[in-house]
C-alpha cells in the first residue's frame, strides 16, 4: 500500500537580507528575495529518506503562498519530492497563524495523506505552532520536534529532545511529524533532480477549491492584529578595545562597572 | 477583578523561573490563577503563592507524563471552562507554544507567541515582540477570543508579591486525541549544575574560534565564574564540540539574559537572530571586522585563549 506523504514547506524572506514591513504591517515581500525555508529543508529531507524505506511511497510539496512561492516548492522537487500543491490566492494576504492552518489543514486532505512532515518553525515568524495547530485540525497525532524520525508498519516514531528530557515518541499513522536541524543535513539537489523537477506536476489551488471562505483568512480574519511595527534603532556604538595584553582584564573592568562582577 | 490564566512549567513541583516571570506580567492584567499539571503539581502552590497566584488549580493524572501535548491541552481547556478568565499566558518553551496555540483554536481565539513584554491595554492585553532578529518590535493584539500569550524568558522581574495561592483540583475530561502520541521512554538530561541556557541571567558562548570541543573548557570556565550558562554558535555544534541543546541561533535557542559574551563568535545572522535581544553584549575576537562588533557593547579584539582565561582570572579574584 503506498504511503502518501504531504511535506509542508514556506517560501520566507532571505535573513540575510534586510527584511521590512509593508505599510499594511504584514510581511514586505517586494523588497527581499525569498527561498526555501531552510528548516523546511530538513522536512523534505526526512520525508524522502522515509518513503526510500516504504515499499512505494508519493511525496506531495504543499506550499500557502504567492506566485513567487512556486520557488521554495521547485527546490523541494528538485531534492526528489514527486508532486507540488500551490495555494493561492489573493484573499490569503496577511492570513495570522491559525488562519494558516486552515489552509494547510484543508489541502492536507484534499490532497490525501497518511503522513505530514513539516519542519519545526519558519526561519521568519518562527512560532513553531503550525505543526501542533495542523494535527488538532486534522484530529491526528502530532509527533512533533523530532532529532530522529522513523515509520514503519504504521507506526511512527522518533526523539523528541526536550530542555529536561529527551523523549521517545510513538503514534499510529496518519500522524502530523515535524523534525528539527537535528534531523539529518539536507541534501542538494543533483542536476539531474533539477532538471527533473521542470516536469513534475505543481497544481495550483485556490480558496474556492478547498471551500474556504475570504473571511476566514488574510488580515480580516486574522484572530491577532499588530498595531504598530518600528525599526529597532540601532545600538549605540560600543567600546572595541585591542588586547595588548591587559584585554581580560579591561573586560574585567567593564563587568565590574556595570554590576555583573 | 479579572482573572489571568497562567500555565505552570515545572519539573516535578519545582517551578522553572519563567512562569514566576509571568506571574509578574499576570498582575499586570488581572489576578493570576496557575495551572500545574502532572507529577508534584501541587507541591508548586507555595512558590506560586509567594509571587502572585491567588489559586493554583492542579491535576496530577499519569497521562501528563505518558502522552505528548494534547492532556495538557485538554486540561488548559477544562481550566479556561471552568475560570473565563481575560487572558492566558504561557511560557515561551517549545512544548508550551504548542499547548497555547492548541487551546487557542479550541477556544476560538487569536495566540500570540514569544512576547518580551505585556500591558494593559484599552481593548486588551498588547504584547511586544521582537522579530525579523530583533531589527523590528511591533505591538500586537489579540483580536478575536480570549487573549493566548505566550512568552519568552526574561522578560519581566520576578517579584514575590504574596497571595492567597488555594488549591483546588482541576477536574479534566481527556479528548479522544488525548492518548495519540505516547511517550515510550524518557532519559533526563544530565545536569551540568549551570543555569538553564533560556533562563539565565548570564549566558557565555562559544564558536568556531573555539577551535575543539576539548577547547570549550575555557569557556565553561568564565562561565563558572560568573554563575553563566554555557551557549554555542551553530558553527561549534555542527562541529560536534557542543550538544544542539546549547546551540543560539534561529535554529537553536533564543536567549535574552541581562549579558551575553560572545566569544570566537564572528556574529553571522542566524546566531544574530538568538541573542540580540540581550541587554548587554561583549564579544572578543581576533577579527576586528567580525559583524559582531556591530552588536557590543564592549568588544576585545584579541585571542580569546589569551583573553578569556585573564579574564576569568580577574573575575575570580574580584569576588575573592
Amino acid at each position: 500500500m503506498s504511503l502518501r506523504i504531504v511535506v509542508t514547506v514556506k517560501y520566507v524572506p532571505d535573513a540575510t537580507g534586510d527584511r521590512h514591513f509593508a505599510e499594511d504591517l504584514t510581511v514586505d515581500r517586494d523588497d527581499v528575495d525569498g527561498l526555501l525555508s531552510e528548516l523546511d529543508e530538513y522536512a523534505v529531507e526526512q520525508a524522502l529518506q522515509i518513503a526510500a524505506e516504504a515499499d512505494d511511497a508519493e511525496i506531495t510539496v504543499l506550499t500557502v503562498g504567492p506566485e513567487d512561492a512556486k520557488d521554495a516548492l521547485r527546490k523541494a522537487l528538485s531534492m526528489g519530492a514527486d508532486k507540488a500543491v500551490h495555494v493561492e490566492d489573493d484573499d490569503l494576504h496577511g492570513t495570522d497563524a491559525i488562519g494558516t492552518s486552515l489552509v494547510l489543514a484543508k489541502a492536507i486532505e484534499k490532497a490525501g495523506y497518511d503522513l505530514v512532515v513539516s519542519g519545526m518553525a519558519s526561519t521568519d515568524g518562527t512560532m513553531g505552532v503550525l505543526p501542533a495547530l495542523v494535527a488538532e485540525r486534522l484530529g491526528v497525532p502530532q509527533v512533533t520536534l523530532l532529532s530522529e524520525v522513523s515509520v514503519a508498519d504504521g507506526v511512527v516514531k522518533g526523539r523528541r529532545d526536550g530542555d529536561s528530557a529527551s523523549e521517545q515518541l510513538e503514534a499510529s499513522l496518519p500522524a502530523v511529524v515535524s523534525v528539527t536541524d537535528q534531523s539529518g543535513e539536507a541534501r542538494y539537489p543533483s542536476f539531474k533532480g533539477i532538471m527533473a523537477a521542470k516536469k513534475k506536476p505543481v497544481e495550483s489551488w485556490d480558496l474556492s477549491d478547498l471551500r474556504i471562505e475570504a473571511d476566514e483568512v488574510g488580515l480580516a480574519g486574522s484572530w491577532t492584529a499588530v498595531d504598530s511595527a518600528a525599526e529597532r534603532p540601532a545600538r549605540t556604538a560600543g567600546t572595541i578595545v585591542k588586547d595588548e595584553g591587559e584585554g581580560g582584564k579591561q573586560l574585567a573592568g567593564f563587568l565590574a562597572e556595570h554590576k555583573f562582577v | 477583578m479579572a482573572e489571568v490564566l497562567v500555565y505552570v512549567d515545572h519539573v516535578d513541583g519545582a517551578v522553572r523561573k519563567p512562569t514566576l516571570e509571568l506571574l509578574t506580567l499576570a498582575r499586570r492584567i488581572g489576578e493570576p490563577v496557575a495551572v500545574a499539571l502532572g507529577n508534584g503539581a501541587a507541591d508548586t502552590a507555595a512558590t506560586l503563592a509567594e509571587h502572585g497566584a491567588v489559586k493554583v488549580l492542579t491535576d496530577d493524572a499519569s497521562e501528563y507524563a505518558d502522552y505528548l501535548v494534547v492532556p495538557k491541552v485538554d486540561a488548559l481547556q477544562a481550566a479556561y471552562e471552568a475560570v473565563s478568565p481575560a487572558a492566558v499566558l504561557v511560557p515561551s518553551s517549545a512544548e508550551a507554544k504548542e499547548i497555547a496555540a492548541r487551546l487557542a483554536l479550541r477556544i476560538g481565539a487569536g495566540v500570540i507567541t514569544d512576547a518580551v513584554d505585556i500591558e494593559a491595554g484599552d481593548s486588551g492585553p498588547v504584547a511586544t515582540q521582537s522579530v525579523f532578529a530583533a531589527s523590528y518590535t511591533t505591538r500586537t493584539r489579540v483580536s478575536k477570543g480570549t487573549p493566548v500569550i505566550t512568552v519568552k524568558p526574561n522578560s519581566a522581574a520576578v517579584e514575590a508579591a504574596p497571595a492567597a495561592g488555594a488549591v483546588e483540583a482541576l477536574s479534566v475530561t481527556f479528548s479522544a486525541q488525548a492518548t495519540g502520541t505516547k511517550v515510550t521512554g524518557r532519559t533526563p538530561r544530565e545536569s551540568t549544575g549551570r543555569p538553564e541556557l533560556t533562563e539565565a541571567a548570564i549566558v557565555v558562548s562559544g564558536g568556531r574560534g573555539v577551535n575543539g570541543a576539548e577547547n570549550f573548557s575555557v569557556i565553561e570556565a568564565l562561565a563558572d565564574s560568573l554563575g553563566a550558562a554555557v551557549g554555542a554558535s551553530r558553527a561549534a555544534v555542527d562541529a560536534g564540540w557542543y550538544p544542539h541543546t546549547n546551540q543560539v541561533g534561529q535554529t537553536g535557542k533564543s536567549v535574552s539574559p541581562q549579558l551575553y559574551i560572545a566569544s570566537g563568535i564572528s556574529g553571522a545572522i542566524q546566531h544574530r537572530a538568538g541573542m540580540q535581544t540581550s541587554k548587554t553584549i561583549v564579544a572578543v575576537n581576533k577579527d576586528a571586522e567580525a559583524p559582531i562588533f556591530d552588536l557590543v557593547d564592549y568588544g576585545v579584539v584579541g585571542d580569546l585563549f589569551e583573553v578569556v582565561p585573564q579574564l576569568t582570572e580577574e573575575i575570580r579574584t574580584r569576588k575573592g
